[in-house]
């Protein structure tokens, strides 16, 4: 941990993500603005007294809707990462570490979803229901629960032929202890590297998704489809529609990749000690 | 005339994070031509970094500072460009490393790998090169050379593999070859062989060499003059007989007085080096063996002593002695009762009987041949006694680890029953299975892996206290402060992790969580061999001890004869998946019947030059056979100076050779008890 901290990238990326999380959480409370109704006589303000952003063709603050649409942003980022990284630390845990067919069938299953196209999936799901953020989050876990599935059953498959699982086994510990008490602790580095790379993921996912219009309906605010509805009015010369979500997008990204790589590396160090 | 090699004040400093560790001290020495050099000491005493200071291949981070010196033929190689002293690695000197699994490049062939240096260096064509690569590994014995060339180091075993490395240094006929730990990682039968190979090709080729290794009785054989080196200095150096029977300084004689013997009394306790070598980062004032060292006086903690003496005897201390420690100086070793002896008794604790273990090759199966099954285990019978140890020994790859594994339920036999005290084990599922474990427990090799490096000591105590449902939270407490005291932790180490402590430290943790449950029958498997000399003499030590005061049995595996030797009532020689004599730990020394104990007897280095170099050839020749292709009738007839067309027709039965004393073969040295068949003498050793 204390390589974690000296580390001015960990810093950098920590301090990123707090500011952006106050930013669209907390700034709401400060800076109240209606996101609600569309309010035409006031579109595609430049910036200025009122809004300090402008306002998009519906006439929402430019400024309080990426407040709102980070929001989404952040809680899908978040709600996926964990529940991905709890389901596919198990599967890949147990498959792992019980080794043999059990680990061969549970790999094909993962091979097998791995071999559908992502991204197609989840349009032609999302044409099919109507999306909200929850269903959202179920469909992006669905998919990206393989991943660290795949990187937690590595780890667990290099850690089970140590020999503290073996004297756990003398000891009479069952394979759940063994999987949660040894295992899982032990492959927490991976864990929180992959869990910190998801949140990115499934924030630039999501903006995919709305960009191309099938993301968050309205009235839900989310960075994709600001994005998607500024470029439409940019050879109108509205450049506050799509250089500050894009902005912030981008930096939210960059941060949770910063603190993704920071734990990779404190965790190699710590590896090469002895 | 210069000295070949002359090293004057060599010092070598390691800029880490936590501070510049001075890894290689002020040492100076010299090496003629066509001689051996050994450097000896415990790990991390700066032995390894003299031998790659002198290739200047240090470390990241690693320089040779102040006047440091190292003249070949006079030519000074500190300060020499980096161009320049590439001619001279690998072509004027060598370096044989220690592991041969991970020194050679699996992605290319032998072939090339040798080549590889004599292209650098000689400037030849690449037919010349591999003329050259084929002729070295004749010369360092890889049978047919020439179609071995296009070989991959997967497709070869350890001692093979060891064999290209040498021929890989040897390519460009060095002068100087430096040897750093070269057959540790070896079999004893394979370190013999790979031995005399050195000593031979010195010989034939001139060369000078530096021998680079822990093992006293390596040292005793194939070296000519000893280099004792400690915390990074030159401790006493010497020639190597009088290092052996004059020595002067009190490490040495430590070191020497630690390692055990195999005609070590098992009666007395091994004497041992207290504490640990010092943080290198901040060596103390004064003799940096002075906190260790049983002689130490206040002039030792304040002055550092230079070396002294004659030219021939050099040594650095204040108090020096005057030869080995005298055996009267330990304790006796604790017994129990007089039940601990390996008397009648009526029941066994353990009982193993007619064990078969295989393991399916993996892989692509080859048509009409049928599954291909390595033969771990063919029918493997033994018997402990409560309170009794029993000795397993063999090279690597000759089941042992496997019938550990069995005798604890860890597997299971495919046929055969493992019986604990009355108990067949193979009965036993889940639950019952689960409680039954308690009263067996296994100690482990490794102790960087064997502790889960996530908890706390304490908790590591704790665990399989929990796990059985011993006792509330409090009584469980107080139980991981006995058993920290009882190990000689103090009781604060329940706080830390366990890479705060040192290998023989977390080696004693093992020992504690396996004594959590009071069970009846500890195996250990190499319980000592990762460990440094000093601290292997402390926690065998401490396995006599606690077998007195918990009445534990325990089966110790190792490969290393001495330390079975010292510490086993019986002891059991396994060869490929076979037991092929059992008998007490004297009848296995002095009365060995098989052919095979009495070479894996002689392939063990003694720590005594005299000895050592009065035995006669290497003990075994050649490699264990491929247990996925045992041979027929007797296992052991391929490598088997005596072996006659008997042995590969009739597999032998185990005979007796005294009571309790048995071995399966044909011609063996000992003389059977007339009329025994196989059934009686299994029958008679129960």
């Amino acid at each position: 941990m204390a390589a974690f901290v000296r580390n001015r990238r960990a810093l950098v990326g920590l301090g990123m993500v707090a500011v952006i999380a106050a930013f669209c959480f907390i700034g709401p409370l400060l800076y109240r603005t209606d996101q609600v109704t569309v309010r035409l006589d006031l579109a595609n303000l430049p910036p200025g007294t009122g809004n300090p952003l402008g306002t998009d063709a519906s006439g929402y603050d430019v400024l309080g809707r990426m407040m709102a649409g980070g929001r989404s942003s952040l809680e899908l980022g978040f709600a996926v990462a964990l529940t991905t990284t709890v389901i596919g630390t198990l599967y890949g845990a147990v498959a792992g570490y019980l080794g043999g067919i059990v680990d061969a069938v549970m790999m094909r299953v993962i091979d097998t979803f791995l071999a559908i196209p992502g991204i197609v999936l989840l349009l032609i799901m999302v044409s099919m229901i109507t999306p909200t953020l929850w269903s959202i989050v179920l469909l992006l876990s669905l998919l990206s629960w393989l991943g660290a599935a795949r990187l937690v059953r590595g780890e667990v498959l290099a850690l089970r032929t140590r020999e503290f699982v073996l004297a756990a086994r003398m000891m009479g510990g069952t394979g759940g202890r063994i999987v949660l008490r040894h295992l899982v602790p032990n492959a927490a580095g991976v864990i929180i590297v992959s869990g910190t790379f998801t949140i990115a993921d499934s924030i630039l996912t999501l903006s995919a998704l709305s960009f191309l219009g099938l993301g968050l309906p309205p009235p839900h605010a989310d960075w994709g489809t600001m994005l998607s509805a500024g470029l439409n009015s940019l050879y109108d010369g509205y450049w506050w529609l799509v250089y500050p979500p894009a902005l912030i997008l981008i930096t939210t990204v960059v941060a949770f990749n910063l603190i993704g790589d920071a734990v990779h590396d404190a965790l190699d160090v710590r590896q090469q000690r002895p | 005339m210069p000295p070949l090699l002359e090293v004057r004040n060599l010092t070598t400093h390691i800029r880490t994070r936590r501070g510049t560790v001075r890894a290689v001290d002020d040492v100076s020495f010299t090496l003629e031509a066509g001689e051996t050099l050994g450097l000896v000491g415990e790990s991390g005493c700066g032995k390894s970094m003299t031998g790659l200071s002198l290739m200047g291949l240090l470390p990241p981070g690693g320089a040779m500072v102040g006047d440091s010196s190292v003249a070949l033929d006079g030519r000074e190689l500190v300060g020499l460009p980096e161009r320049d002293l590439r001619r001279v690695r690998g072509n004027d000197i060598a370096m044989v490393f220690q592991d041969p699994m991970t020194s050679l490049d699996p992605t290319k062939t032998i072939g090339h790998q040798v080549a590889e240096g004599v292209l650098l260096h000689r400037g030849c064509s690449r037919a010349e090169a591999a003329d050259r690569a084929a002729e070295v590994l004749g010369l360092v014995g890889l049978p047919h050379p020439r179609e071995r060339l296009k070989d991959y180091p997967h497709q070869l075993s350890g001692g093979l593999r060891q064999r290209v490395l040498i021929a890989m240094a040897l390519a460009n006929e060095p002068r100087v070859l430096i040897a750093d730990e070269p057959t540790t990682a070896l079999d004893v039968t394979i370190q013999a062989q790979i031995l005399a190979l050195l000593a031979d090709l010195r010989a034939r080729l001139g060369m000078a060499m530096i021998l680079i290794t822990h093992d006293m009785g390596v040292t005793a054989g194939h070296t000519d003059r000893v280099n004792v080196m400690y915390a990074g200095r030159i401790a006493e150096s010497t020639g190597t007989d009088r290092l052996f029977h004059g020595m002067r300084h009190p490490y040495t004689q430590s070191l020497l007085a630690s390692v055990p013997r195999l005609d070590q009394d098992p009666g007395k306790e091994l004497p041992t080096i207290p504490g640990m070598p010092p943080d290198l980062t901040d060596p103390p004032g004064g003799c940096r063996f002075a906190g260790r060292c049983r002689y130490a006086t206040d002039r030792c903690r304040t002055d550092e002593p230079e070396l002294t003496g004659s030219d021939q005897h050099r040594y650095a201390c204040w108090h020096p002695t005057d030869g080995p420690l005298p055996p009267s100086a330990t304790a006796a070793v604790p017994r129990a009762t007089e039940a601990a002896a390996p008397a009648v008794h009526d029941r066994p604790l353990l009982e193993a009987r007619g064990l078969v273990r295989e393991f399916p090759v993996r892989g692509a199966r080859i048509p009409g041949r049928g599954r291909r099954v390595v033969h771990a285990l063919s029918g493997v019978s033994l018997e402990l006694a409560p309170g009794e140890t029993f000795g397993l020994v063999g090279e690597s790859g000759c089941g042992k680890t496997t019938l550990g594994r069995l005798l604890v339920g860890l597997d299971r036999p495919d046929t055969g029953t493992v019986t604990l005290d009355g108990t067949d084990l193979g009965l036993l599922r889940g639950r019952e299975l689960r409680r039954r474990r308690r009263d067996l427990q296994m100690m482990f090799q490794d102790p960087f892996s064997s502790l889960d490096p996530r908890m706390r000591v304490g908790g590591i105590l704790r665990e399989p206290l929990q796990i059985q449902g011993i006792g509330t939270a409090r009584e469980q407490k107080a139980r991981v402060a006995e058993l920290l005291a009882e190990v000689g932790l103090p009781e604060r180490g329940a706080e830390l992790y366990p890479h705060e402590f040192s290998g023989g430290q977390r080696q004693r943790i093992g020992l504690a969580r396996a004594l959590a449950l009071t069970p009846k029958l500890i195996v250990a498997d190499e319980p000592v061999s990762a460990l440094d000399v000093s601290v292997r003499a402390q926690v065998l030590n401490l396995m006599n001890r606690l077998q007195a005061s918990h009445g534990l049995s325990y089966i110790v595996i190792s490969h290393d004869l001495a330390v079975v030797r010292y510490l086993a009532d019986r002891i059991g020689v396994m060869y490929l998946g076979r037991m092929v004599e059992v008998g007490s730990a004297d009848d296995i020394h002095l009365r060995a019947a098989h052919p095979y104990t009495a070479g894996l007897l002689k392939a063990v280095p003694v720590p005594d030059p005299q000895l050592e170099r009065a035995k006669l050839g290497t003990g075994i020749s050649g490699e264990l056979p491929s247990p996925v292709d045992p041979p027929s009738g007797c296992r052991f007839r391929t490598r088997c100076p005596l072996a006659r067309e008997r042995c590969a027709d009739e597999e032998p039965a185990l005979r007796l050779f005294g009571a309790g004393h048995t071995a399966a073969c044909h011609f063996p040295l000992q003389q059977p008890l007339p009329d025994t068949p196989a059934k009686a003498a299994t029958d008679a050793s129960a």
